[in-house]
C-alpha cells in the first residue's frame, strides 16, 4: 500500500498529459522555430496549450509566457519588473512567508541597493491590509504576495490587496505567486487586478520543468534570459514543447468539474483535520478548514520530531513532508511556521499532509490510524 | 610538452630494509590498479629501485596525474623524458630541446643536478652538470645559472636509460595500501570519520567500514550519504567493504531499559562491540574512529575510556588531538566535506538525551548494562542481518 500525501511538493501526471507529451517527443518533435511543417506542427501544440491555459483564467493567449517553472516565473516577475521600470522607484513589498524563490530574490535585490518591506503575518498566516497600505509609497515598484502558502495553506486576500495597492499608488505592479493556488481556486487576474502571476506545471499533475508567468497586457518587464529571441524575446531558448503541451493538458483537466472536486478535497481535509484533533497532543496550524486551501493540512505533534515521524510513516508507505519540502533540504527551520508564531517547541515537530483529487477517504483514515498507533510509541523515545 | 613516461618517487619505502621489495611490489600493483580507471593504457615497472609509469597509448594527462595523486606511497610524480644512451652529444641535444620546449620564456635561472647510477658511464656527475649547463647557456642567451635558488632544477639521471625531468608533482605520501594490514572504520556520515579512515589508510592500511543504520527513523538518504563517503575514501584506500548494521531494535531497547543520560555511552559501547565482532569476522586487526577529545559528550576522556573498555582490539583515533578546523581542512582536501555536511539525521542524533552524562562512571554504566538481558540475542540478530556493500 502506498499513500502519497505530499501533493504540495509534486504530483503524478494526468494520463492525458503523458499521452500528449509522448506525441510531442516521438512524432511531432519539431522545433517550433523551424520554418518547415515539422516546426509548424510543434508550434501548434504551443498555441493549443496557450488557449487551454488562457481559458482557465479568462485572459488573452498573448499574456502567457512559458518558463521552466514556479521559480523562474517568480524570478522573472521580480527581476524583470525592477529592471524594466527603474523610474517607478526602488522599493518592493512582500510577505514574511513567501517561497524561497521570491524571498531569496528579494534578499538579493536588497544587496543591490533596493529597499524591501517584509510584511508580517498573523497566527493564521495572513498579512494585514493596514500594514500593506502603510508600507506603500511613491517609490514602490512591486508588491509580491503569494495567493496560497505552501506550508500551511493560508489564502491571502488577493482582490483586497490589489485594491489597496491601486488606491495608494497606481503605478505599483502587483505580482502573485499562485503556484499552490492555481487549480485549487478559480482565479480571475483581470477582474482582480493582478499584473503578474506565477504558475508551475508539476503541482497540477503536469510535468516538471515547465510553468508560466501571466503578464497582463501593457505591463512592462525585461527578460532575465537572453538568446534566440523566442517568445518575443522575453524568454529565449527553444520552447519546451513536451512540457508546454503537458502543462496545457493539465490546466484544462485540473479545472474540469472544478466545483465538485474542490468540495471533495475539502471533505478529505475536514476528515483529516477532525481526525488529527482527536489525537492526543496534536494541533493543526493555519486557518480554519474552509478559510485555507482545500489540499493542505499542517499539524504539530508535541514531543515527536518531525523527521522521526516522517520516516516512521514512510515505513508504512505513507509519504508526507516535514514543514515544507522546498525548505526541507536546509537544516534551518521553516520561516512560515516561525512567522505565524508557532510555539518554538513545535517547530521541529510539524508535518504537512497535502492532497490531490486522487486522494481517497480510506487513505485519510489509514493515515490517521497509523498516526494513532505511532504517536504513543514514538513519544516513549522523546528527549527527556 | 607531451610526456610518455613518469618517474614515481617514494620516500619511506626506502627505509624498509629487507622488506623493501614487498612495499615496492605493492606500490607497483596499486599504481597499476588505479591507472585501470583512467583512459589510456599504461605499463608500470620497477627497475633497480625506481618505479616508472609508461603511457602505451594516448591518455589524458590531468586525469592520470590526479589518479596517481590518489595512490598512497607516492611522494612525487615526475613527468620525464626517457632516452637510451646514444652518446653525450646526443644527450646534450636532448637536454637543450627539453629546456626549450618546457620553458618558452627563457628569462629564468636553472641548475643541473645529475646523478650517475650507472657507474660505467664515462663522465661523472659533476662533469655532466658542468657540460650540460654550458650547453644550455650556449643555446639560450637569456638563461642564467643559479646554484643556490634556481627557478628550475633540471634532473638528469643516468641509469640503464637516461631520465630527464624538472617537475616533481607532490603525491599523497604515506605507504601503499595493503602493506599495513586491515582495520574496521566506524563511519558515521559526519566530517570526522572519513578523515580518520583516510589518515589510517595513508599508512598502508586497507579499510573495511561499518555504518549503524536505524530504519525507518534514519532515512535511506542518510545511508546513501555514507555510501557516497565510503566511495570518496575508497578513491585513496581502494576497495572498501561497507557493513550496514540495522541498529534500530538495539537502540530502542537501550532507550527503554537504561537511564536516559547514559544512552549515548551505552549505545556507543554496543557499536564498538559490534564493530569488533565484524572486524574479527573480516580479518581486521584494529578499529578506527573519528573521535576528537571534548568534541561532544561522548568524546570526553571519561567517555572514551568507557567506550574503549569494551574492545580488546586496538582502537585508532587519528584525529583525537585535532581541532575541528584542522579536521575540516583535511576533509576539504580529500573532497569529503561537502558530502559530510548534508543535513540528514543519523542514528546518533535521533534518539538522544537532552543532557547526556559527560563524565560517565564505568561501574555505573556496567551496572546499567546488566539490565539489558535480551541484548546478546539482539546483537546476534544484528550480526546476522548485516548488509555488506562492496565499494570500489
Amino acid at each position: 500500500m502506498e499513500i502519497y500525501f505530499d501533493n504540495s511538493a509534486t504530483t503524478p501526471v494526468f494520463p492525458c498529459v503523458r499521452e500528449v507529451m509522448m506525441r510531442t517527443m516521438e512524432d511531432d518533435f519539431g522545433n517550433p522555430s523551424s520554418m518547415h511543417r515539422k516546426g509548424m506542427d510543434a508550434e501548434n501544440y504551443i498555441r493549443t496549450a496557450k488557449t487551454q491555459i488562457a481559458k482557465t483564467l479568462k485572459v488573452d493567449e498573448k499574456e502567457i509566457l512559458f518558463t521552466s517553472g514556479g521559480t523562474e516565473s517568480n524570478n522573472t516577475a521580480i527581476l524583470g519588473t525592477v529592471s524594466a521600470n527603474p523610474r517607478l522607484g526602488k522599493h518592493l513589498i512582500t510577505s514574511a512567508i513567501e517561497h524561497p524563490s521570491v524571498a531569496n530574490t528579494m534578499h538579493w535585490l536588497e544587496g543591490q541597493g533596493y529597499r524591501v518591506t517584509y510584511l508580517p503575518v498573523d497566527h493564521e498566516g495572513r498579512i494585514s491590509l493596514e500594514d500593506l497600505a502603510a508600507a506603500i509609497d511613491d517609490e514602490t515598484v512591486l508588491v509580491s504576495i503569494m495567493m496560497v502558502n505552501n506550508e500551511i495553506g493560508t489564502r491571502e486576500p488577493i482582490e483586497e490587496i490589489s485594491r489597496v495597492i491601486k488606491e495608494k499608488n497606481l503605478n505599483t505592479i502587483f505580482h502573485v505567486d499562485a503556484v499552490q493556488a492555481y487549480g485549487k481556486y478559480v482565479i480571475r487576474p483581470k477582474k482582480w487586478g493582478i499584473d503578474l502571476m506565477s504558475v508551475s506545471g508539476h503541482k497540477i499533475h503536469g510535468p516538471k520543468g515547465i510553468g508560466f508567468l501571466y503578464i497582463r497586457d501593457k505591463v512592462k518587464i525585461n527578460p532575465i534570459i537572453f538568446g534566440g529571441e523566442q517568445q518575443k524575446g522575453l524568454r529565449s531558448g527553444t520552447e519546451n514543447v513536451p512540457g508546454i503541451a503537458g502543462l496545457g493538458a493539465a490546466a484544462e483537466e485540473i479545472y474540469r468539474e472544478h466545483e465538485s472536486r474542490t468540495a471533495y478535497l475539502y471533505g478529505c481535509k475536514s476528515r483529516m483535520t477532525e481526525g488529527l484533533l482527536q489525537l492526543e497532543g496534536v494541533t493543526v496550524n493555519g486557518p480554519a478548514v474552509d478559510d485555507g486551501a482545500p489540499h493542505v493540512v499542517s499539524a504539530s505533534f508535541a514531543g515527536v520530531r518531525s523527521e522521526v515521524l516522517l520516516h516512521a510513516l514512510e515505513d508504512k508507505g505513507i509519504y508526507v513532508s516535514a514543514g515544507s519540502a522546498c525548505a526541507s533540504n536546509h537544516p534551518g527551520l521553516s520561516s512560515t511556521l516561525v512567522a505565524i508564531g508557532l510555539d518554538p517547541k513545535l517547530l521541529d515537530c510539524t508535518l504537512r499532509f497535502s492532497f490531490s483529487i486522487f486522494t481517497t477517504e480510506e487513505e485519510v483514515d489509514e493515515t490517521l490510524k497509523a498516526l494513532k498507533e505511532l504517536l504513543p510509541f514514538l513519544r516513549k523515545y522523546t528527549r527527556k | 610538452m607531451e610526456f610518455q613516461s613518469f618517474l614515481i618517487k617514494y620516500s619511506e619505502i626506502g627505509i624498509k630494509g629487507k622488506n623493501r621489495y614487498v612495499f615496492e611490489d605493492k606500490l607497483v600493483s596499486q599504481i597499476a590498479r588505479k591507472l585501470k580507471t583512467v583512459e589510456g593504457q599504461f605499463s608500470v615497472s620497477k627497475v633497480s629501485g625506481r618505479i616508472y609509469v609508461q603511457a602505451e597509448a594516448p591518455y589524458d594527462y590531468d586525469e592520470t596525474i590526479d589518479a596517481l595523486q590518489h595512490v598512497f606511497g607516492i611522494a612525487g610524480i615526475c613527468p620525464q623524458v626517457q632516452l637510451p644512451d646514444e652518446g653525450f652529444e646526443e644527450l646534450k641535444r636532448q637536454v637543450v630541446a627539453y629546456m626549450d620546449e618546457m620553458y618558452p620564456d627563457k628569462n629564468i635561472t636553472f641548475k643541473v643536478i645529475a646523478r650517475r647510477a650507472n657507474k660505467h658511464y664515462p663522465i661523472d656527475s659533476n662533469e655532466i652538470n658542468a657540460r650540460l649547463g654550458e650547453a644550455i647557456l650556449d643555446a639560450f642567451p637569456e638563461i642564467r645559472v643559479d646554484v643556490h635558488h634556481p627557478d628550475v632544477y633540471l634532473y638528469v639521471e643516468v641509469r640503464e636509460m637516461i631520465n630527464i625531468y624538472s617537475q616533481i608533482i607532490p603525491g599523497p605520501g604515506g605507504m601503499p595500501v595493503g602493506t599495513g594490514g586491515r582495520a574496521m572504520l566506524l563511519l558515521s556520515g559526519g566530517i570526522d570519520s572519513p578523515v580518520a579512515g583516510w589518515m589510517v589508510s595513508k599508512r598502508g592500511v586497507a579499510i573495511d567500514a561499518v555504518y549503524f543504520h536505524a530504519p525507518p527513523y534514519t532515512s535511506e538518504r542518510a545511508k546513501q550519504k555514507v555510501v557516497d563517503l565510503a566511495r570518496l575514501v575508497s578513491k585513496y584506500s581502494g576497495q572498501i567493504q561497507l557493513h550496514v548494521v540495522n541498529f534500530t531494535e538495539i537502540q530502542l531497547y537501550i532507550y527503554e531499559t537504561c537511564p536516559h543520560e547514559e544512552l549515548t555511552i551505552i549505545m556507543r559501547r554496543y557499536m564498538m562491540r559490534i564493530a569488533e565482532k565484524l572486524a574479527e569476522k573480516n580479518g581486521c586487526q584494529a578499529l578506527i574512529t573519528g573521535e576528537s577529545i571534548g568534541q561532544v559528550a561522548s568524546q570526553t576522556l571519561q567517555s572514551l575510556a568507557a567506550t574503549n573498555e569494551v574492545c580488546t582490539l586496538p582502537v585508532f583515533r587519528p584525529v583525537i588531538a585535532f581541532d575541528k578546523q584542522e579536521i575540516v581542512d583535511i576533509a576539504l582536501k580529500i573532497n569529503t566535506y561537502e558530502t559530510s555536511i548534508q543535513p540528514y539525521e543519523d542514528c546518533c542524533t535521533i534518539f538522544v538525551a537532552k543532557h547526556p552524562v559527560t563524565k560517565p562512571n564505568r561501574k555505573i554504566i556496567r551496572k546499567s548494562e546488566t539490565k539489558l538481558t535480551k541484548i546478546d540475542e539482539m546483537v546476534e540478530t544484528a550480526m546476522k542481518t548485516v548488509e555488506t556493500i562492496v565499494i570500489d
